[in-house]
């Protein structure tokens, strides 16, 4: 626009139809500090706002434990080896393998570190999955309506009536998945459902607010209205979801696996549950191979801990509502107390 | 009443949906069950010495299954459908050598006691627990309950399982680590019987009970802790009525509504989980004879337990849904919405 066009508030804002001026500011500011601030909006406000709940922060932690056990450790942790000690050693009995050692001599310890690749693949692949799947068809049928939200959500009904093991199962046995990534997304294949369920009853509420009916009467179409005004809203609600996918396909494999019911390829957790109930009557006879067991064991309760806590914690960080509720009956004592 | 008509009509849809959508992987298996029982009997007789009939081979297998491999997947899932409607024919177990129908009708009682008394024990815990914990917000019950509640909901629900199965089935023997009821007992009203089946349905009801338990007691909490500042509460308190009466009239009733969907999918979770936790305690409900099929290839019970389980959620989903237009009146006017 040139000072020469007409305008109607004679040229006092600069701002253009619709807009906010954000592009001529944008191009006013100078890469770097634009870099900063969105290192600020996207990196380090979140950041602190997660650090600021206990739970954020200790399950964010947990789970950037695992992540380094996964990628770092790994190449710290030499890989397990046949007899590096006497079979069934029992745990703190040698100091040199801490953690005991399984049918064939092999460290408990180090097969656990090196089973967590195998786990985060199979939980990134479940989040790709079902996230992707469940924001697609729950935005889609949510904001559309008519015709294709009752389309949609028929077929998410169908998934949340098959029972989802069973179904797995089912699918598993017909073809038995080899690839982590693979198996993750199997396992996902009825927790999107349930997200798509969630988003779009939220989605209902959205599509009535003002701005995206102003979005709307702008002639937008639907793919922008979904991408740009919907979906930043949902974000904190779809990261959510993302922790609890990810808790349901690393429980659901290791109870697979551990059942004997997927093939065994990669070394994970359920394999080695599997082996120390089988190859070591771990269950009737806990004192022998019991720390076989455990310790995988103890591992993914731990993960899962991690991921539930930080869902939690974000749950209450991003609820503006919840937390305006929380400090309102904190400070005003108002029908707080019996 | 149209709204009940509606509920009831779309369960069917998707029950019928779900069925189609496994019927068509039934019939995609590698080999297809037909060719896997035929390649079984041609064996055995071969075996045998007996002489191979390939025309009465493939006439048996098509009774054992219920499939005509002619038939295309719609005009089969028609028939196998159809069957199961009229006669209750879903084929015949070959693992066990009976009908389909009745291994699984033998073991049902069993899985329902097992997982209805779970659930509904986890759901009367979850609103009793949520209730408490926001009563006593901020106080010291409140934070340890949460911690505890977090915890368990956190840990697989099979973790307590084979932790319960190691301590009590074998470190101290005081429960049983498998089957239904004691071999020697009587089947009946005896004390003998019952005891046995509630000491052997003790564990897995329990590992059910934690499973249903934790999940919404928070989501419960943060309904009640947002309910416990409202008006009509405070002029409940105002009227002077006592505080068990507010309590279980005026909060819970109305802090139960939005975890109620939670308890419809709860439902579902807790019939699927129920695969792992029957074997895990070798309990012989229909989750066990299900992966027990699997393992010898018997598809057609595979697949009549899995019927089985989509026709319960199904059912548990339905009653859900009915039930939730009586506990909340308001439910059903977003009908109406304009569609972009």
């Amino acid at each position: 626009m040139t000072d020469d066009d007409i305008q109607s508030d004679g040229g006092a804002t600069k701002e253009e139809i619709f807009g906010t001026g954000d592009a001529v500011e944008r191009a006013r500011t100078p890469p770097a500090q634009r870099l900063k601030r969105m290192y600020d909006i996207y990196v380090r406000t979140p950041l602190l706002v997660g650090w600021s709940d206990w739970r954020t922060r200790i399950g964010g932690l947990g789970i950037l434990f695992y992540i380094l056990m996964g990628t770092v450790g790994v190449l710290i942790v030499p890989s397990p080896q046949i007899n590096e000690g006497p079979n069934f050693l029992g745990p703190f009995e040698d100091f040199s393998i801490i953690t005991g050692t399984d049918y064939i001599g092999r460290s408990v310890g180090k097969q656990v570190v090196h089973s967590t690749p195998a786990m985060l693949q199979m939980a990134l692949a479940g989040i790709v999955f079902a996230i992707g799947l469940g924001v697609l068809i729950g935005l889609v049928a949510g904001y559309k309506g008519g015709t294709i939200d009752r389309a949609l959500m028929t077929v998410t009904d169908v998934f949340i009536v098959l029972p989802g093991l069973p179904l797995i199962i089912v699918i598993a046995s017909i073809y038995p998945p080899r690839d982590p990534f693979l198996v993750g997304s199997i396992l996902a294949i009825n927790a999107w459902a349930g997200l798509a369920r969630q988003l779009r009853s939220q989605v209902l509420t959205l599509r009535e607010e003002d701005y995206v009916e102003a979005a709307r009467a702008m002639g937008l179409g639907t793919p922008t209205i979904i991408m740009q005004e919907i979906m930043p809203k949902l974000a904190p609600f779809i990261l959510i979801s993302a922790a609890g996918a990810a808790t349901a396909v690393i429980v659901a494999s290791v109870a697979l696996y551990f059942l004997g019911i997927l093939p065994f390829t990669s070394d994970n957790w359920g394999v080695m549950m599997n082996f120390a109930r089988l190859r070591g009557n771990a269950i009737a006879n806990p004192g022998h191979a019991g720390h076989w067991l455990f310790l995988p064991l103890l591992a993914l309760s731990g993960l899962t801990f991690a991921l539930t806590l930080f869902s939690q914690g974000l749950d209450r960080v991003f609820n503006p509502q919840l937390r305006a509720r929380h400090s309102k009956t904190v400070t005003d004592d108002e029908g707080g107390e019996p | 009443m149209r709204y009940y008509v509606q509920r009831v009509f779309q369960a069917i849809i998707t029950f019928v949906g779900g069925l189609f959508l496994t019927y068509c992987l039934y019939r995609l298996m590698p080999g297809g069950p037909v060719q896997a029982i035929v390649a079984r009997i041609v064996s055995r007789r071969v075996r045998q010495g007996r002489p191979v009939d390939a025309q009465e081979i493939g006439a048996q297998a098509e009774r054992m299954t219920g499939i005509n491999p002619e038939h295309g997947i719609l005009e089969g899932f028609y028939n196998y459908v159809f069957n199961i409607v009229v006669y209750q024919d879903f084929g015949r177990s070959i693992g066990f050598s009976d009908p389909v129908f009745d291994v699984l009708f033998r073991a049902m009682p069993w899985s329902l006691f097992i997982s209805g008394y779970g659930l509904l024990l986890g759901f009367t815990a979850t609103v009793l627990v949520g209730t408490l914990m926001a009563w006593n917000e901020g106080t010291k019950t409140d934070s340890g309950l949460t911690v505890f509640v977090l915890t368990m909901n956190s840990i697989p629900y099979y973790v307590g399982a084979i932790f319960m199965l190691v301590i009590f089935g074998f470190e101290w023997g005081v429960l049983p680590t498998g089957g239904r009821f004691p071999q020697s007992a009587e089947p009946g009203f005896n004390a003998e019987f019952m005891i046995g089946v509630v000491s052997h349905g003790a564990m897995p009801i329990l590992s059910t009970f934690i499973l249903g338990f934790a999940a919404g007691s928070l989501g419960m909490r943060a309904n009640t802790v947002r309910i416990m500042g409202s008006d009509y509460l405070r002029s409940a308190e105002l009227r002077g009525l006592s505080t068990n009466r507010i309590l279980t009239r005026y909060l819970a009733r109305n802090a139960i509504l939005p975890i109620y969907t939670g308890l419809v999918i709860g439902i579902s979770a807790v019939f699927s989980s129920s695969v792992v936790t029957e074997r895990i305690f070798q309990y012989p409900g229909v989750g066990w004879y299900m992966l027990e099929a699997l393992e010898l290839q018997d598809y057609p019970l595979v697949m009549g337990g899995f019927v089985f389980f989509a026709g319960l959620t199904v059912i548990a989903i339905l009653i859900a849904d009915l039930t939730y237009g009586l506990i909340d009146p308001r439910a059903g006017d977003a009908a109406s919405r304009e569609s972009f």
